[in-house]
């Protein structure tokens, strides 16, 4: 299931809103543990609702360099768009 | 940034901890009377968070048994398993290991951690996916990341969602490596292995189940949660620690795959670490044939669980999903746990406090480890205590 970044993006935002606080100013240069206050533990759970949102299987060993919002967008709109 | 500055948050915990008192996450255990009671930051505590499940810390048989090796074989192997560390004994205790599960091969290795991260290491490489139980403990996520394999989470014992996540892997399920636990640590809960057997089975996967808290606690034999579910044969790989019902430091894995020796010279924490002293060893193999024979300890060790359990229900607690050995009392904010925990301390009771990110849902936990030796009046005075704190 083929998706544009900017789908992605929007998902991906949605997901975190409700982890985080409606206050936190979420956009795409967000820290995820620094800044929106996400555990190690939390970040991986979203994992999980991100790959049964898209259908996808995105091993928690991919996360190792993913930082920010737009960091996990990347990482999920290239898993999305490789063909299996 | 230097070095040491990432340890600031933590320095800044460590700090607000230690202005209340006692250390909760270093209690000193300044004697040690028996396997339930040690005096601690001066009050003589019932021990409630030791998993020392069967009792076996002061067996006369094991103690024996290990001063024995003490005299005969000295105070360490000084050696690896692969170089000078193998001594009869840790053939011996592999032997029986093997026969206590009907397996065709076992390992020994120095800590139950280093079992998971040898094993699993040993196991899988950066070409293969090992598919995890989300609530696993840290030994197998650690053993996951230095195998360097794809790491896949699947929802806590949602055997469902496991083949959903096998089943997007397509091709690569057939080859992945699915592991479980028995009895999960932090909430006391049984794996639903039938069901996750039945989903490997279809996809052709392989299955590991660490049985660390199981072994002893669960089985007619006390095999852990494979033997209960009848099921030792269908667990391509069993690991386990002696460090909970044996009452040692060590751990192990069983199989009947001919491969697994070959962890011994494939598997880094197995080779590069020294092997367990020889009395270590000798009460091992004395604390092994209690288990087998220990119908009496879980027999004794389940009815404390389960009117613990009841009681703490009944008082209002919210608890792990069922009664086991391992009783958790789930706390919305660590500040709940940690009066819950000092409370218990000045009543004299040691139970093991956890806080997030450690912990399932983000809730921190006071948990309780129920023992075989506790007495009667032992867990009386619990369940008084945990009454007088409901509500903290």
């Amino acid at each position: 299931m083929p998706a544009s970044y900017e789908e992605i993006q929007e998902k991906v935002i949605t997901e975190l809103s409700k982890l985080t606080s409606p206050d936190a100013g979420l956009t795409e240069d967000s820290e995820l543990v620094t800044e929106l206050g996400l555990d190690s533990f939390k970040v991986l759970d979203l994992l999980m609702d991100i790959e049964d949102e898209f259908d996808i299987s995105m091993p928690v060993n991919l996360l190792a360099d993913v930082h920010t919002v737009r960091d996990l967008a990347t990482r999920i709109h290239t898993v999305v768009n490789t063909p299996s | 940034m230097s070095l040491f500055d990432k340890f600031q948050p933590l320095a800044q915990d460590r700090h607000t901890l230690l202005d209340q008192g006692i250390d909760p996450f270093g209690a000193p255990i300044e004697e040690i009377y028996s396997p339930t009671e040690a005096l601690i930051n001066g009050r003589r505590t019932i021990l409630a968070g030791t998993n020392n499940y069967l009792g076996l810390t002061f067996d006369e048989d094991c103690l024996d048994a290990a001063h024995a090796a003490l005299d005969e074989q000295g105070t360490g192997t000084t050696g690896s398993r692969m170089a000078n560390g193998s001594f009869s004994g840790h053939r011996a205790l592999e032997q029986e290991i093997a026969a206590f599960y009907e397996c065709d091969k076992a390992i020994v290795f120095t800590t139950g951690y280093q079992a998971n991260l040898a094993v699993i290491s040993g196991l899988a490489n950066n070409e293969d996916t090992i598919v995890i139980d989300a609530d696993s403990h840290a030994s197998i996520y650690d053993g996951c990341r230095l195998s360097g394999a794809d790491i896949v989470r699947f929802r806590h014992n949602n055997p469902d969602d496991l083949h959903k996540r096998l089943n997007r892997l397509g091709r690569r399920a057939a080859n992945a490596l699915v592991i479980i636990e028995g009895i999960y640590s932090m909430l006391g809960d049984k794996a639903r292995i039938g069901e996750i057997i039945e989903v490997k089975n279809a996809c052709g996967a392989l299955l590991l189940v660490d049985e660390a808290h199981s072994l002893g606690v669960l089985g007619e034999r006390g095999r852990g949660l494979v033997e209960e579910a009848g099921v030792i044969n269908e667990a391509d790989f069993i690991v386990g620690t002696f460090s909970k019902s044996l009452a040692s430091t060590g751990g192990y894995c069983v199989s009947n795959h001919p491969q697994l020796d070959f962890i011994r010279y494939a598997s880094r924490p197995y080779i590069f670490t020294a092997s367990p002293c020889p009395s270590v060893i000798a009460s091992t193999r004395q604390a092994l044939k209690r288990v087998e024979n220990g119908a009496d300890l879980r027999a004794r060790l389940w009815r404390h669980a389960q009117r613990l359990y009841r009681h703490l229900h009944d008082a209002g607690y919210e608890l792990g999903p069922e009664p086991c050995p391992v009783i958790a009392a789930l706390l919305d904010t660590r500040e709940q746990a940690l009066a819950l925990w000092r409370g218990l301390h000045e009543h004299g009771i040691y139970v093991n406090l956890i806080f997030p990110p450690a912990t399932p849902g983000g809730k921190s936990l006071v948990r309780i480890s129920v023992s075989a030796a506790h007495t009667d009046e032992q867990i009386d005075k619990i369940c008084r205590a945990f009454s007088a704190l409901s509500g903290t």
